[in-house]
């Protein structure tokens, strides 16, 4: 009886489980099947198979490709670009600054540290229309553009996600003995050759965490670089030229959902090379934040 | 120890001597206005290449502290022009008649008043509230069944795990765009199948918020589920096992022993789905524009039926230029987020005192 009763409340579990999973997962099925299919046969039956064909497939691929508004290879180099520069810098940056704030026990590393923290709290709506004027005056004063720039957008991320890189690092850092530094400077390190020679390889685990909640945040972002680069710009991340895209392509489906596809398939492929790595990054960027 | 070298001391100084005048001569020439297209060029190399001075400048003494400055300039630099800067700009701003570009007038209270005047943001200060409201009920509920599913003992959970997380790896942008076909192209199928009406839940305002909850639970509550899954995971086994033996029945466990354990769990996913619902602006943006029309709120008739507080800030801004208005309500937007905060860490610090 028991027995019994387990086995089909695993067997309900199971159900729901997969029931559930096919509702998260279905629209992502719609996306790759109507990618695969002409404009008419989406208006006719957007759940059905009919009409899919390979050839559909390339053609809206190539359509969306060689849009003017889109410019999808240009855009998917923008992003990565920024990206990898951004999370590279943040990282190495974010480790100097908060082994700074760690191990030096002042009034000064205790301000900074309660900015960065505090700030936190900032959402973006209150400082992006000031901070458009800002890099545009910036750049106007220096000669270098701030806006529209890649070097402009890299930037500004290190300014927004400095102060979460820095508050994770720091619960990290606190926790490496003190005295693992002590032996170096004996053995005759300066301190700049203990933060890379000694603390920074130590970092790796929580240096993947942030990377990972970074690069998931600035991969995906769209009002910053939306914001910094102009609709009409000609610098465009994935996500603005994805909004360009479909703003000019009014209803094309097969269009707007081919270059949804297109914007998917670099996380997802990243996604199931990293599971692990991303759940537990997110967990903890969570937890902590 | 050893002595620093004659050309390491002499290297040092140009170095210093040299980026400071560098940095000044661009400076001035970039304030005089010269055109001159080198001078942040200028400023950039000058500063540089008094960093390197500095660093290899002949003290042991002082050696750790000039490592420090360096190690925290540039981070500390990008995070004061970009966020503590405008900030401050930000909030002086929206006292002004500030259009984006210049400042001519002080105004006061003004901008505040005549934000609250207007029937357009009344409204979307109240679906922002109504939304935050949903969201917090919904993506706690769903996740939370999500996690219990999640943590026993199913063939496959990695996989589940897995599948209900993956709407969270991708932006509201596109994920908008996705949702706008499914509700205004396969939906409309349904309803013609089932009564005969091609009907689409974003053509009317209340329908349509329901649209973008519905996007909203489906993208959040997977992300959610992680958190609750790590909650529930710290539960001792041997806590379960008391209560099993004692014939504590499944709901009893469920209400009695699992949810009060994970209260602070609880605590970080209610403010996490409360901070980010009420920042919404990716989907929002990308399903419905925030169209949608309300007949009548209070004597006005209003076309911004789904227009959440943070797209009614882009919009007043961006869209219709009103700057200094725009940005008086984004300092009311980060009021309320803060006042939220500080009750968030007053909750947490509480709990963790009773515990």
């Amino acid at each position: 009886m028991k027995t019994k009763e387990k086995v089909s409340s695993l067997i309900i579990k199971t159900v729901i489980a997969v029931l559930v999973a096919a509702y998260v997962l279905f629209p992502f099925f719609l996306v790759v099947i109507n990618s695969c299919k002409a404009t008419e046969d989406i208006t006719a039956n957007p759940i059905g198979f009919k009409g899919i064909s390979f050839a559909n497939l390339v053609s809206n691929l190539t359509d969306v490709i060689n849009n003017t508004h889109f410019r999808f290879w240009y855009a998917i180099l923008v992003s990565f670009v920024v990206t990898l520069l951004s999370l590279v810098l943040l990282a190495l940056l974010g480790a100097m600054a908060a082994w700074v704030i760690c191990r030096n026990h002042t009034k000064w590393s205790a301000a900074i540290y309660f900015t960065f923290i505090a700030s936190m709290i900032i959402p973006f709506q209150v400082v992006m229309l000031p901070l458009i004027s800002t890099f545009r005056d910036v750049g106007k004063f220096m000669g270098i553009p701030m806006l529209q720039s890649v070097s402009g957008l890299v930037f500004a991320y290190l300014g927004f996600g400095g102060a979460m890189t820095v508050f994770i690092l720091t619960g990290f850092i606190k926790g490496i003995p003190i005295t693992l530094e002590e032996a170096a400077s004996i053995d005759g390190c300066s301190p700049e050759q203990t933060f890379f020679r000694i603390i920074f390889p130590l970092l790796k685990p929580v240096i993947t965490t942030v990377t990972i909640l970074n690069g998931m945040w600035i991969w995906n972002d769209y009002l910053l670089p939306s914001m910094m680069l102009g609709q009409n710009g000609k610098i465009k991340t994935l996500p603005v030229a994805v909004q360009a895209f479909v703003g000019s392509y009014v209803k094309q489906w097969n269009l707007i959902l081919a270059a949804a596809m297109l914007a998917i398939i670099p996380i997802v492929i990243l996604f199931l090379f990293a599971q692990r790595q991303i759940i537990d990054g997110m967990i903890e960027g969570a937890v902590k934040g | 120890m050893h002595e620093f070298s004659a050309g390491r001391k002499i290297t040092s100084f140009a170095l210093i001597a040299g980026g400071l005048g560098l940095l000044i001569f661009g400076l001035v020439i970039a304030i005089i206005g010269t055109g001159n297209p080198f001078r942040g060029a200028f400023m950039i190399g000058g500063t540089v290449a008094f960093f390197v001075g500095l660093y290899l400048f002949p003290t042991f003494k002082h050696h750790r502290t000039i490592v420090n400055i360096i190690f925290l300039f540039p981070l500390l630099f990008a995070f004061a022009v970009t966020v503590i800067i405008p900030l401050i700009l930000g909030i002086g701003y929206s006292f002004t008649n500030w259009d984006g570009i210049r400042v001519t007038k002080a105004l006061g209270l003004e901008n505040y008043i005549r934000m609250f005047k207007q029937p357009g943001f009344l409204w979307s200060v109240l679906i922002t509230v109504l939304f935050v409201i949903f969201n917090i009920v919904l993506v706690n509920f769903v996740a939370f069944l999500l996690a219990l599913l999640c943590t026993s003992k199913l063939k496959g959970i990695g996989f589940f795990r897995a599948a209900y997380f993956i709407p969270n790896l991708i932006g509201g942008i596109v994920l908008g765009y996705i949702w706008q076909f499914i509700f205004s192209s396969v939906f409309t199928k349904l309803t013609t199948a089932l009564f005969d009406q091609r009907y689409s839940m974003l053509s009317e305002t209340k329908t349509a918020f329901i649209g973008i909850v519905i996007v909203y639970v489906w993208q959040y509550a997977g992300y959610i589920m992680l958190i609750y899954i790590t909650g529930l995971n710290t539960i001792p086994g041997d806590v379960l096992e008391a209560s099993a033996i004692d014939g504590a029945s499944k709901t009893q466990t469920l209400f009695n022993i699992k949810l009060p354990m994970i209260a602070s769990t609880i605590t970080i996913c209610t403010f996490l789905t409360l901070t980010s619902a009420f920042k919404q602006f990716d989907v929002n943006l990308a399903l419905t524009n925030g169209t949608g029309s309300v007949a009548n709120f209070f004597g006005n008739y209003l076309t911004n039926g789904t227009q959440m507080l943070a797209l009614n800030i882009y919009n007043t801004a961006v869209i219709n230029n009103q700057y200094a208005l725009g940005q008086a309500k984004a300092v009311f937007f980060f009021v309320v987020l803060a006042i939220v905060s500080i009750i968030q860490i007053r909750i947490s610090n509480k709990k963790e005192v009773e515990l």
